[in-house]
């Protein structure tokens, strides 16, 4: 069978599976649709933690940016990981205990202010979203390629295939995140980790055994070539210099820009709503803790695996692409080129693809329709750079092209497609639950129409889904140029607010309301404001010389976090202290689980 | 981070958050050394040593953190789970 035929039976199989879970455990009431009950076992808990947790840019986006940066691509490895241990550490628990739906839900209790719920609502809601954009962005990337770009050229009824592939995921996703609400969503997680676990790691086994004989990818990146006798990373590091790229193990950021942007990372990971609300899932405060341990065990499979892809297809890609002739290129290359993700511009008219750092031409490619050029390559309307470099290569493509460019069987190549869009409606799903529940319970119900039913609220809630799912559909098909500027933002965003406010609420018995509002506005207001300066107005300024102590703009949240703390703690020592029932919640979340106590989740 | 105007009229629940922050901290400080120290901060004296044929902060930063911060969530999980024995009120 070719790789259309398996995935459309792969993908359609999942799919299935996928709608046959969220029908079997759909939901019932408001507390089933925020939070499964609050009855999922620790270890599915894990699984779907971790499902939601590693999304398309873990899955599909990771592995390709650290095969392009090297050694700086470990930001991202530590970043995501570590700030797991942040969120299971210092948050998680205690945010359990408290026994709230959601975390505007804490910050409005612990501060008892309703401007702070309504500052925390607004970071949840535009987090969330910059994010759920992403993921429909990574749906429409695996559909492009996978299961259009065979039929009667690249463009079908006028749209790009990726737009086709978003229209797809958006029904989806809709269709088991409105009906199943978290019960649904969480059991549906379960399984989509097993997919994407499964579709990673195949592959990942099956060329770590073809370069170096080893079957565990971890073990391989560090093993010698087969019959070469070079250690792999060594060879990558010539083959990286021999093109004029920096080497693949020492990377070209400054260390301490590597350090902020770490821990803006970490910081911002673990003020991520949609997964700190997985803990609100579990029975007890100690269920909440064991089901972090799997959550992280799940995840680091995928995350150690991801460095060892990142190298072999870096260097399957060095080895059989620059200086060869387009016109006896590998097929993948072509297939991609078709899915309008790799573009190829002959500025020297030798028909050899030549490949070296700095950008091909400003922007992202822009094909001209179904137009082909001399050599057949598709023609692009884009300006050419004054650049040596001919190539155009997504970064988004490395993990799904990877078993093509390995010459791996077809079936292998359709699981990885279907193991990205299990990353990829994971992850959506669980944000669209985020803004759902912010819109029904925080706004509506807390804020607004607080004599509202259980059953009106939950009409609102799966509104709330519906209609975030039609608007993150639009950006995924209409990505506004900024899409990247905005992640950088929302992980900012959460580290210099979030973050600080909520540990400071568990671990600060005298933090008060004023202390929080004014440390949360002076760090977003720092931050934002940084990062609108540097990507917005001024983006080309955007350069290691001008920026504040060298710290890039993904890297700035780190310092809004410092600054958002010393402001709280400051201000919160000559303002009054928080009032006598605060300080005996906060007594309460601190105290150890009584033996055998079961933590009602409330309304039930 | 911690107050230290702990005036819980509780001295289980006091001495069970005091053993509770000891242990972040120890925790948190090997976080630190395993991702900050030697994936970033001393990265290139590490890179000197050979793990394999991999360049030892290398390793640290792409595999070694992430194994340690596995293990950090394991043994906080016993921890947590001994200390809420050892101090939880047993209920009626």
């Amino acid at each position: 069978m070719d790789v259309q035929t398996w995935t459309y039976l792969l993908v359609g199989i999942t799919f299935a599976l996928y709608i046959g879970i969220a029908i079997w455990s759909r939901a019932g009431s408001t507390s089933e649709f925020y939070v499964a009950g609050g009855g999922v076992p620790a270890l599915a808990n894990g699984m779907a933690t971790a499902a939601d947790w590693m999304s398309a840019a873990s899955f599909i986006s990771m592995a390709g940016l650290i095969s392009f940066q090297g050694y700086d691509g470990s930001v991202f490895l530590m970043g995501w990981t570590g700030g797991y241990v942040l969120l299971a550490l210092l948050l998680a628990p205690y945010l359990r205990k408290f026994g709230q739906f959601t975390v505007p839900d804490f910050v409005g209790d612990r501060y008892y202010c309703r401007t702070a719920r309504l500052v925390a609502l607004f970071c949840a809601i535009f987090i969330s979203f910059t994010y759920v954009c992403g993921q429909m962005r990574g749906v429409g990337v695996v559909f492009s390629r996978f299961l259009f770009s065979e039929v009667e050229g690249p463009m079908w009824f006028g749209f790009e295939p990726i737009t086709w592939g978003v229209l797809i995921g958006m029904t989806v996703v809709f269709f088991y995140a409105v009906l199943g609400g978290m019960k649904g969503i969480t059991y549906t997680q379960v399984a989509q980790y097993c997919v994407l676990i499964f579709a990673f790691m195949v592959p990942a086994i099956f060329i770590s055994l073809m370069m170096t004989g080893n079957p565990i990818p971890q073990i391989g990146l560090g093993s010698e070539v087969t019959g070469e006798g070079v250690y792999l990373l060594d060879k990558l590091d010539g083959l990286n210099q021999e093109l004029g790229f920096a080497a693949y193990t020492d990377g070209s950021k400054s260390m301490q820009d590597i350090f902020f942007i770490t821990m803006a990372l970490m910081v911002g990971t673990a003020g991520l709503p949609h997964v700190i609300i997985r803990f609100y899932t579990v029975k007890k405060v100690s269920a909440a803790r064991v089901s972090a341990f799997w959550a992280l065990l799940f995840i680091a499979i995928l995350y150690t695996t991801a460095p060892a892809v990142s190298a072999f297809a870096r260097t399957n890609l060095l080895q059989s692409v620059p200086n060869k002739a387009y016109s006896e290129a590998p097929a993948w290359l072509k297939s991609w080129e078709n899915a309008g993700l790799i573009a190829w511009m002959d500025k020297n008219n030798d028909g050899i693809i030549q490949y070296a750092p700095g950008k091909v031409f400003e922007g992202t490619p822009a094909f001209s329709g179904n137009d082909r050029g001399e050599n057949e390559e598709r023609l692009l309307t884009n300006t050419p750079t004054d650049e040596a470099n001919e190539l155009y290569v997504d970064q988004d493509i490395m993990v799904l092209a990877n078993p093509e460019i390995a010459k791996l069987p077809n079936w292998v190549v359709a699981l990885v497609a279907a193991g990205g869009l299990a990353a990829a409606l994971s992850t959506a799903a669980g944000l669209l639950l985020v803004i759902s529940t912010s819109v029904s319970h925080d706004l509506v119900k807390k804020t607004f129409a607080p004599g509202i039913s259980d059953k009106k609220e939950l009409l609102i809630a799966r509104c709330a889904a519906g209609v975030a799912v039609v608007i993150a559909g639009f950006f995924g098909v209409y990505p506004p140029g900024f899409v990247a500027s905005v992640v950088a933002f929302a992980f900012g965003l959460a580290a210099a607010s979030f973050f600080p406010v909520i540990i400071l609420g568990i671990f600060s018995k005298r933090m008060n309301r004023e202390g929080a509002i004014l440390g949360m506005v002076v760090g977003i207001v720092f931050t934002a404001g940084y990062i609108i300066f540097f990507k917005f107005i001024s983006p080309e300024l955007n350069t290691k010389e001008n920026w504040l102590f060298g710290i890039s703009p993904e890297g700035i949240g780190t310092l809004g976090m410092i600054i958002n703390f010393a402001v709280s703690l400051v201000v919160s020592r000559f303002t009054p202290a928080p009032p006598k029932d605060v300080v005996a919640m906060i007594e309460s979340i601190r105290q150890p689980e009584a033996e055998g106590e079961e933590l009602a989740v409330m309304d039930h | 981070m911690a107050d230290n105007d702990t005036n819980s009229d509780d001295g289980n629940s006091a001495a069970y958050w005091r053993a509770n922050l000891k242990w972040l901290s120890i925790l948190l400080t090997i976080w630190f050394i395993v991702s900050y120290g030697c994936g970033i901060l001393f990265v290139e004296q590490l890179n000197q040593f050979k793990l394999g044929g991999f360049q030892l902060g290398f390793w640290f930063a792409q595999q070694g953190s992430i194994y340690v911060f596995v293990i950090l969530i394991a043994v906080y999980v016993r921890i947590m789970n001994k200390l809420d024995h050892k101090y939880s009120v047993k209920k009626k």
